[in-house]
């Protein structure tokens, strides 16, 4: 198959830990009380963030391997 | 386990405090409904042939067909009916796991997959008509054709019953909208697409949950604290105090344990007929191993799959059991039916609500989307290849083009989605008649394995002995079911419909997990039987690739370890048996 999944799935989630460490980041800690004082949003948005960019990484990495790989998106 | 638990469909409304969701959790979720429908864009134009669209042209990297081959399955039932399970069973529910769909996973990678995949059969059903006849074939396609569109249905029911409930939105946009978002991203790009969404969905649903099982864990003080808190659960309800939290310590009895059921009956009744029967026979799972780019890939799918999921009782069983174990010791978590009984069902969401706030709520949310759109949407792609090739190209139009079939696939695509609608409105108008169907489904799906095993491995076995020993099976399950009852209830849907009750089981788990060993055994015998007293209807060259003693064996020689099947699945086998040994 011509798409590889890595690239879409690296990009929504490095979207999504980006929002959430953002948003994390930024929200006061009230909210918190509830996950146990810890900012959550900010720490699990840092896995994600990770996560999608290793992905995106192993994606980027395949294209270079093989550049002829035919109607890449 | 779609077809084997399906109690999940949701009770009436229930006072339910409801999450109020911010801006981000709304962002979240319409960049994932962004992503799932652009997969289904891009996908599209390598839609070129019927092949394509409901094989994916059979050339899925492995390790996507093998997180598809999983995901597929993780339906709605999985994510709240295990975490039901787990509240209301304990740890016994990961017998589901790792007696049920792990050793089953093994066994049609390593033993089944090559006459799957060899075959050349495009579907489960066509390979009943290539090794046995058209009449079997035919039983096949229409049951699981009706099968698919109402698990799709109950699906969608479920999941608009359950945003309604916690949520507070509107049933039927919520109908609307999950039904639409599935088919748009089927219909652009078939079953590649399908499988696609399926492996974002997977990523998806372990992240979200992730977290809620992290914290949950953490607050209950870990691993340990979690059992001390289920002892007064178990003692509670008149049970040994660590019935909640050990996997086979109290299997000896049926009333040692809150299932109900003793270990002969769940290593026969869940593990090898019901586990079985659903993982090596079952288009919907099947159908992402077929698409695999090679023999070797198909082989390796299922076992790839079994890897994540004998850790899938930390995802799904465990916040059950710290559901229980918060409601039991602080009270109040989970909301109270009319007989005073915790609702089960409400696990999952109760404890989102109960720990993660805005934003990652959001994540947990769209996890929990993901998981019922990926179930509906594996229905559905399984549908319309069955659709398709078993029954309008078998039956009602053969001999057309390819892309008339092409076309036919997008039709029934949008057919088993308004099919799915209208069963999901049925369920929430008569939930005694999709009650009643799931009941029919099973007797349906108990004998199955048994056909399939002499199919495979017994060259002698005819298309006369397969199909009636198929309907034997079956009216042995119905006959089974109608003379016996689970304790306490009264006869009619839940058995004992033929006026005496011979036995009373402990549970209703427990007479499933034997209706089941019934239609088994019956159907096993009278298929021998039918098959000695009927001549055969194929020949040794016929047969070739789809009988065991007449396939060449495939060489695995020379390849590295982890891409031999049977060396993969010797490996998965023994850390479940690590894994049963620890949890024991």
């Amino acid at each position: 198959m011509n798409l590889d999944l890595r690239l879409p799935m690296g990009l929504m989630f490095s979207i999504f830990g980006a929002m959430l460490s953002v948003y994390g980041f930024t929200s006061g800690p009230a909210i918190y009380q509830r996950s146990l004082g810890i900012n959550v949003n900010l720490w699990w948005g840092l896995v994600l963030l990770g996560f999608g960019l290793l992905m995106l990484f192993f994606a980027m990495r395949a294209r270079g391997k093989e550049p002829a790989s035919p109607g890449s998106p | 386990m779609q077809r084997i638990v399906l109690p999940t469909v949701l009770p009436g409304a229930l006072p339910v405090q409801q999450i109020q969701l911010g801006a981000i959790d709304y962002s979240i979720l319409v960049v994932y409904f962004a992503f799932v429908l652009g997969i289904g864009w891009i996908l599209r134009r390598y839609v070129k042939s019927s092949e394509d669209f409901f094989l994916s042209g059979r050339s899925i990297p492995t390790w996507i067909a093998g997180l598809a081959f999983l995901s597929a399955n993780l339906g709605a039932q999985e994510v709240i009916g295990m975490a039901a399970s787990g509240a209301k069973y304990g740890m016994m529910t990961s017998h589901f796991y790792w007696v049920g769909a792990i050793p089953a996973m093994v066994f049609v990678g390593v033993f089944m997959m090559p006459f799957y995949y060899g075959s050349r059969a495009r579907s489960v059903p066509e390979y009943l008509r290539l090794r046995f006849d058209e009449k079997t074939r035919g039983l096949n396609a229409i049951t699981f054709a009706v099968m698919t569109v109402f698990s799709s249905g109950i699906s969608m029911y479920a999941l608009a019953k359950l945003l309604e409930l916690v949520l507070g939105w509107n049933f039927h946009a919520s109908v609307v909208l999950s039904g639409v978002i599935v088919l748009a991203y089927i219909f652009l790009g078939g079953l590649t697409s399908a499988i696609y969404n399926e492996v974002l969905q997977f990523f998806l649903i372990v992240l979200g949950f992730l977290p809620l099982v992290l914290l949950g864990l953490k607050d209950v003080g870990g691993w340990s604290g979690l059992k001390e808190k289920l002892v007064p659960v178990a003692t509670g309800a008149g049970y040994a105090p660590g019935a909640w939290s050990s996997a086979w310590r109290h299997l000896g009895a049926a009333s040692d344990n809150p299932m109900g059921v003793e270990w002969f009956g769940m290593a026969m009744g869940l593990g090898f007929v019901l586990s079985f029967g659903y993982w090596c026979t079952d288009f919907l799972v099947i159908q992402r191993a077929m698409a695999a780019k090679s023999m070797n890939a198909a082989r390796r799918t299922p076992l790839i799959a079994a890897l994540p999921k004998m850790l899938f009782p930390a995802l799904v069983i465990l916040p059950g059991m710290i559901a229980i174990a918060l409601h039991n010791s602080r009270g109040g978590l989970l909301p109270l039916g009319a007989d005073g009984t915790p609702n089960y069902n409400l696990a999952v969401p109760a404890l989102l609500a109960h720990y993660l706030p805005s934003g990652l709520l959001g994540l947990g949310l769209t996890a929990l989307m993901a998981s019922f759109m990926s179930g509906m949407a594996g229905n559905v792609t399984a549908f319309n290849t069955v659709w398709t090739y078993d029954i309008y190209q078998s039956y009602i139009r053969p001999g057309q083009t390819d892309s008339h079939y092409l076309r036919m696939g997008h039709v029934a695509t949008v057919v088993g989605i308004g099919l799915s609608v209208a069963a999901a409105y049925a369920t929430s108008r008569f939930n005694n008649i999709m009650d009643m169907l799931q009941l029919v489904f099973a007797f349906v799906n108990a004998p199955l394995f048994a056909t399939f095993l002499l199919g495979m491995f017994w060259r002698r076995s005819t298309g006369h002995g397969a199909f009636f020993g198929l309907l034997t099976g079956t009216a042995a399950a119905a006959i089974h079911h109608g003379l016996t009852l689970p304790n306490g209830a009264v006869p009619g849907l839940k058995g004992g419909f033929l006026g005496t009750v011979l036995h009373t089981y402990p549970s209703e788990m427990a007479q499933n997990f034997w209706t089941a060993i019934v239609a088994w055994s019956a159907c096993f015998v009278a298929t021998i039987a039918i098959s000695v007293a009927t001549r055969r209807n194929k020949s040794d060259e016929e047969l070739t690739g789809l009988v065991y003693s007449l396939t060449p064996r495939v060489v695995d020689h020379g390849l590295a370890w982890y891409k031999r099947p049977a060396t993969l699945g010797a490996v998965v086998l023994g850390l479940t048996l690590v894994l049963n040994v620890v949890f024991w």
